[in-house]
């Protein structure tokens, strides 16, 4: 069956739970294809094979003795290389952290475990999620599935591509202004990002506390939701986790419906800089929602306007306190420059060799923003409008059950054309910020390619917090229509597209 | 005219704890005027008596009962340390000779 690798997630779980396949079959024929096709990607920074198959061949041994197993036992899966693994390295794509293996489970990767899901291996992002391409990992940029030499998204590109390559049938990521929504619109792949708190952080390296969620990536909208119930539930290693569960994904998912339901579009996240092709599709798939019966209204978020700038000035401040622990003390890389320095000496050699240009741009960013001169004037206003774009959400809201724009403004990008240009590579995550600065869900599934350059666009969904269901049901409803129209998941197409590689599975 | 210059970011660099070439002071003084510039705007957008928010869902005082739990052995702890002796982090000096 060598087109295992191309089934969905769900698909899988059913054949692994019939016994039509055994965990050890599947997961070795991803770990062949990653084999094949990472050195082109490097989706994967590191592959976890013998603990995968160990994992595996625990899985058919169980279930041959008529054990009853977790839903998604068997199931492969990848892991963003931000979340500890005690059996696998930890870099989040940073030489300050390379070859480091934690000493202790992040606790998503501890329910996988627990879930019995061979974990394939972890990967490739931007250097502490910090970029939306991908370039900024100290390991290399990884391809798009799409188009090689194009950025795959970021920061969480590895896992985006590793699923859209159909080098994984789910990935975890992790979203602070996009990480995971935005990859998935570029690579023609479904993320989501959940209510802030609905999944533990313990375990995830920090970038921005108030900012951090991890969520599924997926090809279709119901895996997410598969993935999206095992990860999520309240941690008492997590002070920001959510004391109440919010339901079955799986149910919201399999019922898809857009019947009833008010669509809000956002008036600021259309138009005027985004990208003619993005535009058109967005259009057709709003078109495609009232047909199916949702009901369209426009709604106004006035403070969209400044929160690229108030995400900028929060998140590096953030940042800048939560990466002071990379000081060639208790783990990671250490320098020392010559002579008998002090400790600060060696912490500022560690942290010049160590840290990447985005990264220290951000950690400057930030000690300016948090600095006393600048405090009030810069970071105080970005948290007023941090309360401002909230209002708008609220109200817009009172409006509808869900707002929708595209994912992001334009298709996937050459690798290298905007690197050196760190405001035009902000902009990126203009449609995806709010939601992380509101803490509310949001989810990123595609609604085909533009027609200048034929890469995927994706839309994207928002829900108030706690109302994560809203988006399963709806992207259901929507990707359904779809795919009738298509005839597969949108994934399917990369293969057909100008990389060589996936193609070369047929033989 | 910015209020980013190449002694600020020096400055700032040297809070956080980075040693940073000439070439990087005039890279970041460059990159982050720009930055702040583009991000001025953001002075005069909010109007009137606005709460600032610091976290986006409202949780305060999350306790839990005060029970010893397993945690990391002290070899554990010190696995990933680039340097340790006798049970501790071994680190370079704190103060100056001088």
């Amino acid at each position: 069956m060598s087109n295992l690798v191309f089934k969905s997630a769900s698909d899988l779980v059913e054949l692994l739970q019939k016994g039509e396949v055994s965990s050890v079959q599947l997961t070795q024929a991803f770990l062949d294809r990653i084999e094949k096709l990472n050195p082109a990607i490097n989706a994967f920074l590191h592959v976890s094979a013998e603990g995968a198959l160990a994992t595996a061949a625990e899985v058919d041994r169980r279930r041959a003795a008529g054990e009853n197993l977790p839903e998604l036992a068997g199931l492969p899966i990848a892991v963003k290389d931000n979340l500890t693994t005690v059996d696998a390295p930890t870099t989040a794509g940073s030489k300050i952290l390379e070859g480091w293996v934690p000493q202790y489970d992040a606790t998503v990767v501890s329910l996988l475990r627990a879930q019995l899901m061979p974990i394939l291996g972890k990967t490739n992002m931007d250097e502490f999620a910090m970029g939306s391409s991908t370039e900024n990992s100290a390991f290399g940029p990884t391809g798009n599935p799409w188009a090689l030499d194009r950025i795959p998204g970021g920061s969480g590109g590895g896992s985006a591509a590793a699923v859209g390559a159909f080098l994984a049938p789910l990935a975890i990521g992790s979203d602070t202004g996009g990480s995971i929504r935005y990859p998935a619109s570029m690579t023609g792949t479904v993320g989501v990002k959940p209510t802030y708190g609905a999944v533990s952080r313990y375990g995830l390296i920090a970038l921005g506390s108030s900012l951090d969620q991890i969520g599924p990536v997926s090809r279709t909208v119901l895996d997410g939701a598969l993935l999206q119930d095992v990860i999520a539930g309240h941690d008492k290693h997590d002070s920001t986790s959510l004391p109440a569960t919010l339901g079955s994904m799986t149910e919201a998912a399999k019922n898809g419906d857009l019947k009833g339901v008010r669509v809000g579009v956002i008036k600021q996240l259309q138009g005027e800089g985004f990208q003619a092709g993005v535009q058109a599709r967005f259009d057709e798939a709003i078109d495609l929602l009232t047909a199916a019966g949702a009901q369209i209204v426009e709604v106004d978020c006035p403070s969209f306007e400044h929160a690229i700038a108030a995400y900028y000035l929060i998140l590096p401040a953030e940042a800048s306190s939560n990466l002071a622990k990379f000081d060639s003390v208790r783990f990671g890389l250490r320098v020392t420059p010559d002579g008998n320095p002090t400790i600060e000496r060696v912490m500022a050699a560690t942290r010049e060799a160590g840290f990447g240009p985005e990264v220290k741009r951000r950690i400057i960013m930030g000690t300016f923003a948090l600095s006393s001169g600048s405090y009030d004037a810069y970071y105080g206003s970005a948290q007023k409008i941090r309360t401002l774009i909230q209002r708008d959400f609220a109200k817009a809201f009172e409006l509808a059950d869900v707002l929708v724009s595209p994912t992001a403004p334009t298709t996937a990008f050459k690798i290298g054309e905007k690197n050196e240009d760190p405001l035009a590579m902000y902009l990126n995550d203009i449609a995806t910020i709010p939601a992380n600065l509101a803490g509310i869900p949001g989810i990123s599934l595609p609604i085909g390619t533009a027609d200048e350059d034929g890469l995927p666009v994706g839309i994207q969904f928002l829900a108030p917090a706690m109302q994560d269901a809203r988006l399963y049901q709806v992207g259901a409803a929507l990707e359904s229509i779809l795919v009738n129209k298509w005839g597969k998941d949108m994934a399917h197409f990369a293969q057909a597209g100008t990389m060589a590689a996936p193609a070369s599975e047929a033989n | 005219m910015s209020e980013i210059t190449p002694d600020l970011v020096r400055h700032l660099a040297g809070l956080a704890r980075i040693d940073v070439t000439d070439a990087e002071v005039s890279r970041f003084t460059e990159q982050l005027s720009l930055i702040v510039d583009s991000m001025a705007s953001i002075k005069a957008a909010v109007q009137g008596d606005v709460p600032a928010t610091s976290h986006p869902i409202p949780m305060s005082n999350v306790f839990r009962e005060d029970v010893v739990e397993p945690s990391l052995s002290q070899q554990e702890a010190l696995s990933g340390a680039p340097d340790s002796a006798d049970g501790r982090f071994r680190v370079h000096a704190i103060l100056d000779e001088e």
